[in-house]
């Protein structure tokens, strides 16, 4: 970042035909909450960044700020990325919601993109992928897989992805092992190694062997292996370095196809609004290889719903389903519609404890 | 909810592992503070010194080797803000920040390559009778020697200030820079030295993060604990008893909470999630009703022509 910065100055100190040429490219912001080298879900989004980079060469050229706070800093941040001259910015988690819309009102000539949010405006699109169908398979798996029946789950906020992610997964934990129990933990945060570390250790102390996590770094990984016989899987990259144990299989985005597409778009000028959400099929959530601590039967059956998903034969969400207070939520065979699960607020039945407020 | 499901003997010795980060980089910069210099890097020469131990035990193989060169990053670390602020004069706030930000982007770049790779394990303290006593056993003898160091440490730096003469200079020093000058102390040097000091315990704490307690080297692993570190020095009003008591307090209560949000209890997550801010202020303000103050030269510059 800083030798495009340096850049950017050279180009502008070297005057106007310098600049008649920089206008030929297409500069490309993405706005990170946590380190490239987080090796989950920033990690992630800058090999997008990286992808966009190789497909158009000389064409585009890319900027990024990382660990950027989510609230007032944000928005800092992103206008100081549309004064830098970027024509399309990627602002790459929920919080920085009304920072983008609050910019992008200012800037109406610059595209944004919005990650995982639900608003939008004119110059204002948003994408998010389908978490919650890899979740399904990694609910199948851990219920197979726990013998204490205890799962732990480290939660980041309570928004409605990760309260979809909770419910996904628990669902299908519960419908292969009757017994099941999840153990939730609110961290307050997308990245902090040492908290997550310690809410691993806390639940694998309270009995947990199977580990799930919303949060962006490996550092749950490490934690679990420490411990021994825990059970984790990778979240937002493949985080394979901790394969074969204790990461049994993950969850991957991938955002190369996507962030080029829309950069293609402002190139030809054919950009326009839209709330894309993708999942398994479309290949914007990949499930990373299962490995051999797990059972063959296991594997396949998480293979064939894989399959099943990918090819729109079967939602996680799938009646009967109850929610947490009783009350029915779908009927039998009745599938959620989006607008639901974009608003998710509320847990399935049989799980315990209260979302924050 | 069960609490019946946390066990208290191994939330005890979880909270020790918790707190000995904080507890290390706050006792540095305690005595840097006590010497009259204000050093805002704790944050970069944690995270340094966190990459240099990482990468020194996964090369050697010897977590004790990983230590050593935590402290020893740290330290050249701490040595550039030496340098700036005792022979160049800068300002120490405007100096302490560059130096965190430095350290944040030069532990990225040495760390590289090291992402994903599991450090050489830390042997525990295995005494044969102590450590199988119940309760008492895995609380307080079955803990890896850093733990102890720490704690041997807040004693050291508590006998040294009060007790001996070395910690009366450097008290002298960051009480009145232009006496102490006047006795004829040299006061650049000592405030050196005390910088060394805290680089090369924030370097450790770092360390004890990458190769302990996560054990794993991610890019910006610190997150904020050198600002922690630092505030509670503050908040202990420059005391070593005190830094201990806060640094058990905030790790224990963080340790704490996210166990009681996995047994279940019916408190609102927001409350629980605040409390290990909330209840080490509180107790650390209350305690401090003494009217215990700052150094009085903390912060200032020093130059002997004055």
């Amino acid at each position: 970042m800083n030798i495009s910065k340096l850049l950017t100055g050279a180009a502008l100190a070297l005057g106007l035909a310098t600049s008649a040429i920089a206008q030929d490219t297409t500069k490309v912001g993405f706005i990170y909450v946590g380190p490239v080298g987080d090796g989950g879900w920033t990690y992630e989004h800058n090999k997008g960044r990286l992808a966009v980079e190789e497909q158009f060469g000389d064409a585009v050229e890319t900027v990024f700020q990382e660990s950027v706070p989510e609230g007032a800093d944000a928005e800092r941040a992103i206008t100081q990325m549309a004064l830098q001259g970027a024509d399309l910015i990627f602002t790459t988690s929920f919080g920085y919601m009304d920072a983008t819309i609050n910019v992008a009102s200012k800037f109406p000539d610059v595209k944004f993109e919005h990650a995982t949010g639900y608003k939008t405006a004119d110059n204002v699109a948003t994408y998010s992928a389908r978490f919650y169908e890899g979740r399904a398979i990694q609910g199948h798996i851990a219920g197979k897989m726990t013998k204490s029946n205890v799962i732990g789950y480290i939660a980041s906020y309570p928004i409605p992805e990760v309260i979809r992610g909770i419910n996904s997964a628990f669902i299908h934990a519960r419908k292969v092992n009757p017994d099941v129990e999840f153990k939730i933990i609110w961290a307050y945060t997308w990245f902090d190694p040492a908290k997550e570390a310690d809410a691993a250790t806390a639940l694998i102390e309270q009995g947990a062997d199977v580990i799930l996590q919303h949060t962006d770094s490996t550092a749950p990984q490490a934690a679990a292996q420490k411990a021994g016989n825990v059970v984790t899987f990778g979240q937002a990259s493949d985080m394979g370095q901790y394969a074969p144990f204790p990461r049994v299989s993950s969850i991957i985005d991938d955002w190369a196809p996507y962030y080029i597409a829309r950069t293609q778009a402002v190139m030809d000028g054919t950009w326009e609004t839209t709330q894309t959400w993708d999942g398994i099929g479309p290949g914007m959530v990949g499930i990373g290889e299962i490995s051999d601590a797990v059972p063959a039967d296991v594997k396949a059956e998480a293979l064939a719903m894989k399959d099943a998903i990918a090819a729109g034969e079967y939602s996680p969400f799938t009646g009967p389903l109850k929610k947490q207070d009783g009350s029915d939520w779908l009927a039998t065979g009745e599938v959620a519609d989006d607008g639901t699960l974009l608003g998710m607020n509320f847990y399935v039945e049989g799980l315990t404890g209260e979302i924050p407020q | 909810m069960d609490l019946s499901s946390i066990s208290p003997t191994l939330l005890l010795a979880s909270l020790m592992v918790a707190s000995t980060p904080i507890l290390l980089a706050a006792l540095g910069e305690l005595v840097v503070e006590r010497a009259g210099v204000l050093n805002l890097g704790v944050e970069g020469m944690m995270i340094t010194g966190a990459i240099c131990g990482f990468a020194m035990a996964v090369n050697t193989g010897s977590p004790l080797v990983g230590f050593v060169a935590a402290a020893a990053g740290g330290a050249v670390l701490s040595l550039l803000f030496a340098l700036l602020t005792q022979y160049a004069l800068a300002n120490q706030v405007a100096s302490g920040l560059a130096l965190t930000l430095f350290g944040l982007g030069l532990s990225a770049l040495l760390g590289q390559s090291y992402v994903g790779i599991k450090p050489p394990p830390v042997s525990k303290l295995d005494i044969p009778v102590l450590s199988d006593l119940p309760f008492f056993g895995p609380v307080l003898f079955s803990h890896d020697l850093m733990v102890y160091l720490g704690l041997a440490l807040v004693a050291a730096v508590w006998a040294m200030l009060k007790y001996t003469r070395a910690g009366l200079i450097l008290r002298a020093v960051g009480e009145n820079h232009d006496a102490a000058h006047a006795l004829g102390y040299k006061v650049v040097r000592v405030r050196v030295l005390a910088i060394l000091f805290g680089g090369a315990c924030a370097g450790l704490g770092g360390a004890y993060l990458s190769l302990i307690r996560v054990p794993q080297w991610t890019e910006g692993m610190t997150a904020g604990a050198g600002w922690i570190a630092l505030a509670l020095v503050v908040f202990a009003s420059w005391k070593a008893g005190r830094v201990l008591l806060g640094a058990y307090l905030f790790g224990g209560v963080t340790v704490l909470q996210l166990n009681l949000q996995a047994a279940g209890v019916a408190l609102p997550v927001e409350y629980l999630s605040m409390s290990p801010y909330l209840i080490t202020i509180l107790v650390l303000v209350i305690m401090s009703a003494d009217r215990a103050r700052a150094p009085a030269s903390l912060g200032r510059t020093f130059h002997a022509s004055n």
